[in-house]
């Protein structure tokens, strides 16, 4: 315990571009891109499986199979049949983020109250306008839960990385292992590199936590206290989101 | 990469991938079962008493969010393990699975209509007997639902436990992935998402045997 502090709270460890800081900063990048390039596919793909309720099994399935799937053995497949680098890590990261967004984007729109929906077209909206001023801040809560989901699945699973030779805070553990158990820089490296990832996963969890809060319209807060919405906000809520890392 | 037809290696390696299954299953399974038994318990504590619900559901949350890497490199320093103890992906496993079971078995308890226990209560059942013949039964659907998610995760994250040297067939895909060996990744990460699928698919089984009302009531309404 005291090895592991030592290590953690050692000013050497903390500046340079193998220092924890660096390697905070890698880890969240990767986690950025991935999250970032995940939402890019999945939002518009989501939202236009729930606008047109086409495509559904692509949700369900996608998320039932995915969750089954060693990240840990895509990841390294992806790297042993192409090259060590960032783009198969991400794209082995975005594989993982897809299903989250994808499902918390699709029961958003899915949940929109249909009256509201109705009411838009009454009003002579074209549907593409509707999608994206009606359907799309009224889906906002739960396509940023989506997206919180995804984010923290990354940020867990970006530690692999520095299995096949890339950044981030799991090179702490992976240097810490191959050092082996009795060095100085063996398991204390890796308990500290554990603290901090931990540590990184709860306030990033924290922050999404305020930022949800925050972004989702006042109109929809308000509503959300009020009985109707309890259905709309209990029902659709991806409870059971499975870890794959 | 290798591109031999796999048969060769697969012939040879028969023995290793049946033990590295083997090793998997009772790294993943047995921290399910006893998620599962430790859940029920804390589930109904937390059902009961508000003041608990309010302590439980939230520490879940934060377990739940912990990266299995670190959790798993953290048992030692906890628990004073051996750095490749089994223990170290059991413990976070077990822990992962109570954390979402809790937050099932709560739910799916308070969900249990108050007519029903105040049938229950009328005809005479006691608080245990309620508990088990009642409300333990109709919580079932939530309990497995919360199980299967518990279990395919479980399956795919024992696999990290090979970073640090804990074996299953997650040590095929960091062996394959040293010795440039595809075909070997390829078999482990197939095992491993057949025999979810497989397990996933037998708990649903289950599931829906013991509860035959679930059936009973979606034929009455068609």
């Amino acid at each position: 315990m005291n090895s592991a502090l030592s290590w953690l709270f050692d000013g050497d460890h903390w500046s340079g571009p193998t220092g924890i800081p660096a390697r905070i900063l890698e880890h969240l990048g990767y986690t950025a891109l991935t999250v970032l390039i995940a939402a890019v596919i999945a939002v518009p793909l989501g939202a236009i499986i729930g606008h047109t309720g086409r495509g559904t099994f692509l949700v369900a399935g996608l998320s039932n199979g995915l969750r089954a799937l060693p990240e840990l053995g895509l990841l390294t497949l992806l790297v042993l049949l192409t090259y060590v680098g960032l783009l198969p890590v991400v794209i082995s990261l975005v594989v993982l983020a897809l299903p989250p967004i994808l499902a918390g984007t699709y029961a958003g729109i899915r949940n929109v109250d249909p009256s509201v929906v109705d009411a838009a077209r009454g009003m002579g909206m074209r549907e593409s306008s509707i999608l994206t001023q009606v359907e799309l801040p009224n889906a906002l809560p739960l396509i940023l839960g989506g997206l919180r989901a995804a984010t923290l699945q990354v940020i867990a699973t970006a530690t692999i990385a520095a299995y096949v030779s890339l950044g981030g805070l799991g090179r702490f553990v992976i240097d810490g292992n191959n050092a082996g158990a009795g060095s100085p820089n063996g398991y204390p490296q890796m308990a500290a590199g554990a603290i901090v990832i931990a540590v990184l996963a709860l306030v990033v969890e924290g922050v999404l936590e305020i930022v949800q809060r925050v972004a989702v319209s006042p109109g929809l807060r308000n509503v959300a206290t009020r009985k109707r919405t309890a259905r709309i906000w209990r029902k659709p809520t991806p409870d059971l989101v499975g870890k794959s890392t | 990469m290798n591109v031999d037809w796999p048969w060769p290696w697969l012939g040879r390696n028969l023995d290793k991938i049946a033990e590295a299954t083997g090793e998997h299953l009772f790294l993943a399974l047995l921290p399910v079962l006893v998620g599962l038994v430790v859940s029920l318990p804390l589930g109904w504590a937390a059902s009961r008493w508000p003041a608990v619900r309010l302590v439980l559901v939230p520490l879940a949350g934060v377990l739940y969010t912990i990266p299995s890497l670190a959790l798993i490199t953290l048992v030692p320093l906890i628990m004073g393990t051996k750095i490749i103890d089994p223990l170290n992906v059991q413990v976070p496993l077990a822990i992962y699975t109570i954390a979402l079971l809790v937050r099932s078995v709560t739910d799916a308890l308070l969900a249990v209509p108050g007519d029903v226990l105040a049938a229950a209560n009328a005809v005479g059942f006691r608080p245990t007997k309620r508990f088990v013949a009642v409300e333990l039964p109709l919580a079932i659907p939530v309990i497995v639902a919360g199980l299967r998610v518990a279990t395919v995760s479980a399956m795919s994250l024992t696999s990290v436990g090979a970073l640090i040297g804990i074996g299953g067939l997650g040590s095929l895909i960091t062996e394959g992935f040293k010795r440039n060996n595809a075909v070997e990744m390829v078999v482990a990460i197939a095992l491993i998402l057949v025999i979810a699928l497989v397990i996933d698919a037998l708990l649903l089984f289950v599931g829906r045997m013991i509860t035959p009302w679930t059936r009973a009531r979606q034929g009455a309404s068609k």
